[in-house]
C-alpha cells in the first residue's frame, strides 16, 4: 500500500482530530490489515481516527461485484456508499433494507456501526440484512451469521475484527424511487411520543425542537413515509458550506427562530408531500459539509437510547437540553424496535434522542450530565456519535462488551486495528 | 452526448484508470454499452460487472496497450459492429516522477506513448468510423501540466501538450462532420496516479471530474478545466514571461 504521510483528518464532528499516515488502495490485492479501515468518516467522534498510526481509507474500493435482479442479493466492496446504492437501485425497484441519515456512510462503516434508519421499528438494524462479510485479517476470511462470535463482534464492532472489504446485502423491493411523506405537528412531549407509538408507517421519525421549553417542551414534527412511484420533483442542486461559519451562526436566538419557523412550516392539520428517496432519507446531504456551520471548533452529537418504560427519564433529559440554551436545530426523536445484530450494536427497544451541540466547555459539561442520566435510565450511548464518554460508562451500557473484547483479541491479537476511540474508552480490555 | 440511452457505445481507453471508472459508471447508469479497453483484464472484468449492475446495456472488455499499436484494430473492429452512436473517451496516461526520468531517459518514450502518440494513433484510426456516422463524441484527457513545461514534470507535461494540440486539430477536422471533441484538463485529482502524494492544491475527485465532463459534453464545450479554478490559474501561469518563469519552481 502507498501511504500519504502525516495527513490531518477528523470525524464528522471535527472536534477531535488525528494526524497519521493514510493509504487509499484501489484494489483488494493491495489491502493489508496494517491499520484500521476508515470510510467517509461520518462517525462524529474518534471512531474513524488513529492518531500517530496508520489508517486505510476504503472509499476507492467501491465496486458493485454482483447483483441478482431476482433475489435482490447484492455483493459490493465495502467502500461504496449507501447513497450510491439508493441512487442506483431505487430506480430498478430495490433499496438497501436500512439506510442511516446520511447517504455518505459506506457499507463498511454501516456494518462497523450496525446503523439504523427511520424504519428501525420494523426492519431492525443494518447488519440484520447482511448475509456475508469478507474480512481482511492476516488472510482474507469470509464470515456469515453462522460464524458465531466473530460475526457478532464484527457487526457493530467498530472495525476491530479485520478490514471489512466486501459484503453481501439483502436488498428489499420498493414501489419506486419516490416517497409519500406525511408530516404532522406534535404540540408537546406527550403528543410527540404518542404519535411515534401509534405510527403504522414503514418509516417514522420525529423532528424535535430542542429549544422549546415549558408547555412546548418536546414539540416537533412527526414525519411518516412510504415508498411510491410518481413524478420526479425537480432535483435541487447540492449546496456547499465553503468556509467555517462564524461561531454566532448557530447561536441561541438564531436557532430558536429557525426552529419556530421550521415547526410552523407544517400546517396545524398536517400535510402530505412527495419527495425523492434521496431527499427523504438524506435530507442534509444536499448541503455538503454542513458540519462546517459549527465553525473550526466543531461540534458534538449526543445520541442515547433508553428503554420504553424510561420515557420520563428521557423527558427530563430533554428538559435539561431545552433549558440549557445550547442545543442546535438538528434534533431527532425516534422510537426503536428491538433489532440489533452484534455485541456492541446500539439499538434497544425504546426511544432514541439525538441532539447536536457546538463544541464548547458548557456543552461538554452538559453532555457529561446527559450521559450520566442515560446510564441511570438503563440506556446507552451511540458509539458512532460519541467523543466524550468514558470506558467504565460505555462498558456498563453494553452488557456484551466482554464477549466482544474476547472475540476481538482473537481476531486482532496485535491490536493493529485500534483507533483513538478504542484507546480512549479502553474498549479492547474486557471488564474485570 | 451522454444524456441518453442504449444507443450509445463508449470506447474507454485506459479503463482501469480511477477517472475512467467513474466515467464508466456515469455512462453505464444511462444505459450505454461500454467497451472497456486496457491492460489489466481482471480489473476491467470487475468494472464490466459493476457497469452491468448499474444498468449498462452491455459491457465488453478488450486488451489495449498504448505502446503496442497492434492491439488497436481489434477494438475498432469491435466498435464498428455496434449500431447507434459511437463515442470514445481517452484516460490512458502515465506520470513517472521527473527524477526517475532523469535517471533513466528511456522512460521518455513510454511516457509520450502513453499520453500522446498511442492515443493519437488510435483516434486517427477511429476517426473514419465517426465521420461515417456523422455523430459522436471524443473525450480526451490532457492535463494542466500540458499548459506549461514545469521543472517538476515536463516530460509528462510535453506529452499532454502534444495530445492537447492533436485534439485541437482533430476537433477542427471532425467538427465539420458532426463529431464533437472535448479536451479535458484536470488539475490534481485524487486517483491512483496521485496516491501517496497527500492533499494537493485545489484537489478534486474523480466523480467531480466526471460530473464536469458530463456537463461539458452536453454543452459541447471544447476545452474543460476541472476544477474550473485551473483556468484562471493556468492563464496567469502562461502569462509569466519565460525569463522569470525559468527561475521559478511551481
Ligand atoms: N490524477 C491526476 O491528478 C491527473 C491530473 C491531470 C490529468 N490526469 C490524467 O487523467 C488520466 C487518468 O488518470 P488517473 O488520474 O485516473 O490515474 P490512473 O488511475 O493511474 O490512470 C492511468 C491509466 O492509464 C493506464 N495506462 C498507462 N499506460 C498504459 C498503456 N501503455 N496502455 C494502456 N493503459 C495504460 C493505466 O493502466 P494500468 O491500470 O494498466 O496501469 C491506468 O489505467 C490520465 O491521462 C492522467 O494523465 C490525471
Amino acid at each position: 500500500m502507498i501511504w500519504a504521510k502525516d495527513q490531518s483528518y477528523s470525524g464528522w464532528g471535527r472536534a477531535l482530530r488525528a494526524k497519521g499516515d493514510i493509504a487509499s488502495p484501489d484494489t483488494v490485492e493491495n489491502l493489508r490489515n496494517e491499520g484500521p479501515a476508515i470510510g467517509n468518516r461520518r462517525s462524529y467522534g474518534d471512531a474513524p481516527l488513529n492518531s500517530g498510526g496508520k489508517a486505510i481509507d476504503m472509499t476507492k474500493l467501491d465496486r458493485i461485484i454482483s447483483f441478482d435482479r431476482e433475489t435482490g442479493l447484492l455483493t459490493v466492496q465495502a467502500g461504496i456508499t449507501l447513497g450510491e446504492l439508493t441512487r442506483v437501485f431505487a430506480p430498478q425497484g430495490w433499496m438497501p433494507a436500512v439506510v442511516p441519515g446520511t447517504g455518505f456512510a459506506t457499507v463498511g462503516g454501516a456494518i462497523a456501526m450496525d446503523v439504523h434508519g427511520k424504519n428501525h421499528h420494523h426492519a431492525g438494524s443494518f447488519c440484520q440484512h447482511v448475509t456475508a462479510i469478507t474480512l481482511i485479517q492476516d488472510k482474507p476470511r469470509k464470515i456469515t451469521p453462522k460464524t458465531g462470535a466473530l460475526w457478532l463482534a464484527t457487526c457493530g464492532g467498530l472495525g476491530q475484527t479485520g478490514l471489512i472489504a466486501q459484503a453481501t446485502l439483502q436488498l428489499v423491493r420498493t414501489r419506486g424511487d419516490m416517497m409519500l411523506v406525511t408530516e404532522q405537528r406534535a404540540r408537546d412531549w406527550d403528543e410527540h411520543l404518542s404519535l411515534l407509538d401509534t405510527s403504522r408507517a414503514p418509516y417514522t421519525v420525529g423532528w424535535i425542537d430542542a429549544t422549546a421549553t415549558g408547555e412546548d417542551l418536546g414539540r416537533g414534527i412527526v414525519e411518516e413515509g412510504e415508498t411510491c412511484k410518481g413524478l420526479r420533483p425537480t432535483a435541487r442542486g447540492t449546496k456547499k458550506v465553503p468556509f467555517n461559519a462564524p461561531h454566532w451562526a448557530l447561536s441561541s436566538p438564531i436557532v430558536k427562530l429557525f426552529n419556530a419557523t421550521y415547526y410552523r412550516r407544517v400546517p396545524k392539520t398536517g400535510r402530505t408531500v412527495v419527495r425523492t428517496v434521496q431527499d427523504f432519507f438524506f435530507p442534509l446531504d444536499k448541503i455538503h459539509d454542513w458540519n462546517k456551520l459549527y465553525g473550526k471548533r466543531g461540534f458534538h452529537q449526543f445520541q442515547c437510547v433508553v428503554p420504553l418504560d424510561q420515557s420520563e427519564a428521557l423527558r427530563t433529559i430533554m428538559q435539561t437540553i431545552a433549558t440549557s440554551g445550547l442545543a442546535s436545530p438538528l434534533a431527532v426523536l425516534k422510537r426503536m424496535g428491538e433489532g440489533r445484530e452484534g455485541y456492541l450494536s446500539f439499538p434497544m427497544e425504546g426511544y432514541t434522542l439525538a441532539v447536536d451541540f457546538p463544541n464548547r466547555p458548557a456543552a461538554r459539561a452538559l453532555i457529561k450530565r446527559l450521559e450520566a442520566a442515560t446510564l441511570n435510565a438503563g440506556g446507552r450511548l451511540y458509539l458512532a456519535k460519541d467523543a466524550l464518554s468514558t470506558g467504565p460508562a460505555i462498558k456498563s451500557m453494553y452488557p456484551d462488551h466482554s464477549k466482544w473484547a474476547r472475540a476481538v483479541a482473537k481476531a486482532d491479537p496485535e491490536g493493529q486495528l485500534q483507533t483513538d476511540m478504542t484507546r480512549r474508552l479502553d474498549l479492547r480490555t474486557p471488564q474485570q | 452526448m451522454t444524456d441518453t440511452n442504449t444507443n450509445q457505445t463508449w470506447i474507454i481507453l485506459g479503463a482501469s484508470s480511477t477517472i475512467a471508472k467513474a466515467f464508466t459508471r456515469s455512462v453505464a447508469e444511462k444505459g450505454a454499452h461500454v467497451i472497456l479497453a486496457g491492460r489489466r483484464m481482471d480489473d476491467l472484468k470487475a468494472t464490466a460487472d459493476d457497469a452491468k449492475a448499474r444498468g449498462a446495456s452491455d459491457a465488453t472488455t478488450v486488451i489495449f496497450d498504448a505502446r503496442v499499436p497492434d492491439t488497436f484494430q481489434t477494438i475498432i473492429d469491435l466498435a464498428n459492429t455496434q449500431a447507434g452512436t459511437l463515442n470514445c473517451a481517452v484516460f490512458v496516461g502515465s506520470m513517472p516522477a521527473q527524477d526517475a526520468i532523469d535517471a533513466d531517459p528511456t522512460l521518455v518514450d513510454g511516457t509520450i506513448a502513453d499520453s500522446f502518440t498511442g492515443p493519437a494513433r488510435f483516434l486517427q484510426m477511429l476517426a473514419p468510423s465517426l465521420i461515417e456516422r456523422g455523430q459522436g463524441s471524443i473525450v480526451g484527457v490532457g492535463s494542466v501540466a500540458g499548459d506549461r513545461g514545469r521543472v517538476g514534470n515536463y516530460v509528462y507535461g510535453a506529452a499532454k501538450a502534444g495530445f492537447a494540440t492533436y485534439l485541437s486539430g482533430l476537433r477542427n477536422a471532425l467538427g465539420r462532420h458532426g463529431v464533437h471533441v472535448l479536451t479535458v484538463k484536470p488539475g490534481p485529482v485524487d486517483t491512483a496516479m496521485t496516491q501517496g502524494l497527500g492533499k494537493q492544491p485545489f484537489m478534486t475527485t474523480a466523480d467531480a471530474v466526471v460530473q464536469d465532463i458530463d456537463k461539458a459534453l452536453q454543452k459541447k464545450r471544447n476545452t474543460l478545466y476541472t476544477k474550473w479554478i485551473w483556468w484562471p490559474v493556468m492563464t496567469i501561469i502562461k502569462l509569466i514571461p519565460e525569463p522569470i518563469f525559468k527561475k521559478m519552481s511551481i
